[in-house]
């Protein structure tokens, strides 16, 4: 058993760590440290056409379509640089981390060809749809319904709680293709061109103020036959198959955005003299523990080493950071006090810790909530007999 | 990456799994009770098994196996409430061994090893400090502020206690001197990582015993016409309880290789174990005797002797406020 990386993986580190700082410092500096997913979009995508032009847009893809065949290892080094530079979270994250590999294990070689490249150049950014406003964790709920009409897909209803709709070019839909089904039968998975009639997107004000999350409607937007990922009807399959990535490699980076709200966090208790205060030194503390356990835990996924679906301990993860990250939420607005809820009058969004107190309370949500994910724990993983449910 | 036992790792674990779930079941860890050491448990544990000198280097006729291999060896006792001597016998081993005294480790570790000389181990201290089995050992590690001493049992005065764990009574001991062991706060400090690392790898084990028989019952057990774990309520509660134990496993495995790798976070993740081990157990064993219902009340039912070792845990060699403390001293303090 071995704590750290290789001297290998650590050169990959530094070489990560330096090119980032050279962007972060030069020509994106004004992009460092955005602490949302909205600001800024049109150098976002700057930014992701930069990283595309060093391969660095999707360093895990096979090098054949851009990427560079990087390991897991290196995959969670490269995340944890990039956070640590202060790089802006990426616009494009649903394609890359999503969709990508998705298309990959399942993909036909055409739709492979002809969607892969825009989204390792940097020139396509994708968007989910899979909830509804009547499917929220139970996706099988999905009402949004596609007909064939010759060669192409015809769609009809709505999604919600899309991230970033509002800047991306496609989205991926799951929709119900065969009448009379419902559950996980009969659901087709879908790539659709955002730029076309019959599409409306509608930004969703949230608690902190920004539309991160939007409306989509659907009202005889089209598709050709040839975009369905997955034969007709197996859309479940696909779409399980995605939120598998969802659940590994793309969560583990993530540490190092936690780590820099947690410093940002001790840096405000050591300010206003809470750092000497047995109370707030005890709940930093469990803070800072937290944190390193689920680096651990982390380094104990990457060993398991199953590729890209990580089970066993991995099962817990989304709980257990989504927990941790709003008690932290908490712990920084009660190290504030007052000064945490203002913000100068002409300020354009709330600090990281006003942010993070609010955004947190999503965190506990989406992605499936912490009580599905309850419900995952105790029956996939402890074994527990299945609640009744409705027509599934 | 490489943050998982490994082969060989791997069969130590099993092969302790196998042991202590064959030798250490329940009543006999309760007619050990009366005692408080299983002995021939424990010379089992050091002969059969050849754990006796688990981490004595190779040329002291020990396999010179890590905290690694501590740990889950001593996570699997956990599991088993197992009343042995092991948490004394490692604090002594490790201490002897930093210490580097040759006359010390000729005259105790061979007995030691075998199994024939038990030691317990504690905080030298004033009335409200308890040294665990010190009423049946033979020699006594007593560790204070300048260094750690070695008294022979005969020759301090031990005042047995009736205790909450009765798998580890816990004794008074007044003692004026002993023989000191050289090294000054080094064996010390060997002694207390190693201790802490094995009640924190005994929580662990603990606390994934109480879960999974409380698992096993919510199975069984019908209410209302539905096995009571297909109600969220239960589920939830023991959902929370399994993120807890991998956060906990995470912590013993990070703790035991800081510690064989000398690495920089080596005191930070013995603080973190311990305290988060412990209250991990603390919550799952009281846990355990709700979820059972009345049953789980019942002096008949393990789940007494799990909380009570739990409570144990927290307290000894420091409780979770003090561990919590020493981890935001490094982080806040040392630091800035």
């Amino acid at each position: 058993m071995k704590l750290g990386f290789s001297d290998v993986e650590e050169a990959f580190r530094r070489e990560c760590a330096s090119w980032f700082e050279d962007q972060m410092t030069g020509e994106f500096a004004d992009i460092r440290g955005i602490a949302n997913l909205v600001d800024k979009p049109e150098r976002r995508k700057a930014w992701e056409r930069r990283l595309a032009e060093h391969r660095y847009s999707c360093i895990g893809w096979p090098i054949a379509w851009g990427g560079r065949d990087a390991t897991l290892n290196e995959q969670v080094i490269f995340a944890e640089e990039y956070a640590r530079a202060g790089a802006p979270n990426r616009l494009n994250h649903m394609g890359v981390e999503l969709l990508g590999p998705t298309l990959l294990a399942l993909g036909s070689s055409e739709q492979k060809a002809r969607f892969l490249p825009a989204i390792a150049e940097g020139t396509a950014i994708w968007c989910q749809g899979y909830s509804e406003p009547g499917a929220g964790s139970d996706l099988a709920a999905i009402r949004t319904r596609a007909r064939r009409d010759g060669g192409e897909w015809v769609i009809e209803g709505q999604k919600i709680w899309t991230s970033l709709a509002q800047f991306a070019d496609m989205i991926f839909v799951l929709a119900r293709t065969e009448d009379g089904t419902g559950g996980r039968e009969g659901l087709s998975f879908l790539l659709v061109d955002l730029d076309q009639p019959g599409i409306e997107i509608r930004p969703i004000r949230q608690i902190n103020g920004e539309s991160e999350f939007n409306e989509v409607f659907f009202d005889g937007a089209r598709c050709p036959v040839e975009n369905m990922v997955g034969a007709e009807g197996e859309g479940w399959i696909v779409s399980t198959t995605l939120l598998s990535f969802e659940r590994g490699i793309s969560t583990l980076g993530q540490q190092m955005q936690f780590r820099n709200e947690l410093d940002a966090v001790i840096a405000a208790a050591r300010r206003n003299g809470k750092a000497a205060d047995p109370v707030f030194r005890q709940r930093l503390a469990e803070a800072e523990i937290g944190l390193r356990l689920m680096r651990y835990g982390a380094l104990r996924m990457l060993a398991d080493g199953k590729g890209g679906a990580l089970a066993g301990a991995a099962l817990t993860y989304k709980i257990q950071w989504a927990s941790w990250r709003r008690a932290l939420g908490e712990l920084a607005m009660d190290v504030l006090g007052q000064e945490g809820e203002v913000a100068p009058t002409d300020a354009e969004g709330w600090p990281l810790l006003t942010n993070l107190y609010l955004y947190s309370r999503a965190d506990t949500i989406y992605g499936g909530t912490n009580q599905i994910q309850r419900n995952l724990i105790a029956e996939r993983g402890l074994g527990l007999p299945r609640e009744p449910r409705g027509n599934a | 990456m490489a943050f998982a036992l490994d082969e060989q790792q791997q069969m130590i674990a099993e092969t302790a799994a196998a042991f202590f779930a064959e030798n250490a079941e329940g009543e006999r860890t309760r007619a050990a009770m009366a005692n408080g050491i299983d002995r021939d448990l424990w010379r089992a544990y050091c002969r059969e098994l050849g754990f006796g000198g688990l981490m004595v280097p190779e040329d002291l006729g020990g396999p010179g196996l890590g905290h690694v291999e501590l740990a889950v060896v001593t996570e699997q006792a956990g599991r088993t409430l197992a009343a042995i001597p092991l948490l004394g016998h490692v604090m002594a081993t490790a201490a002897l061994l930093a210490s580097d005294d040759r006359a010390a480790i000729e005259a105790h570790l061979p007995a030691m090893m075998a199994g024939d000389r038990i030691v317990a181990a504690g905080e030298r201290g004033g009335e409200g400090t308890f040294v665990p089995h010190a009423a049946q050992c033979d020699l006594l590690l007593l560790l204070g502020e300048g260094g750690a001493d070695l008294i022979e049992a005969g020759a301090a005065t031990v005042e047995p206690m009736k205790s909450l764990d009765e798998t580890r009574p816990l004794a008074r001991v007044h003692a004026s001197a002993g023989d000191p062991l050289p090294g000054g706060t080094v064996p010390c400090e060997a002694a207390r990582a190693a201790g802490v690392l094995c009640l924190a790898a005994e929580a662990l084990g603990g606390a994934q015993e109480a879960l999974d028989r409380t698992i096993a019952f919510a199975r069984e057990r019908e209410q209302f016409g539905r096995p009571v774990g297909s109600f969220q309520a239960y589920k939830h509660r023991l959902a929370d309880r399994a993120v807890e134990i991998e956060q906990a496993r995470s912590a013993v495995w990070w703790a035991a290789c800081a510690l064989d790798e000398g690495h920089e976070t080596r005191a930070l993740a013995l603080h973190a174990a311990k305290s988060f081990c412990a209250d991990t157990y603390l919550r799952i064993a009281g846990d355990m005797i709700q979820l059972h219902g009345g049953i789980g009340f019942t002096w008949e039912h393990d789940a007494h002797l799990f909380f009570k070792r739990a409570r144990a845990i927290a307290n000894m060699l420091g409780d979770g406020p003090h561990h919590r403390e020493r981890v935001a001293r490094i982080m806040l303090d040392e630091a800035a």
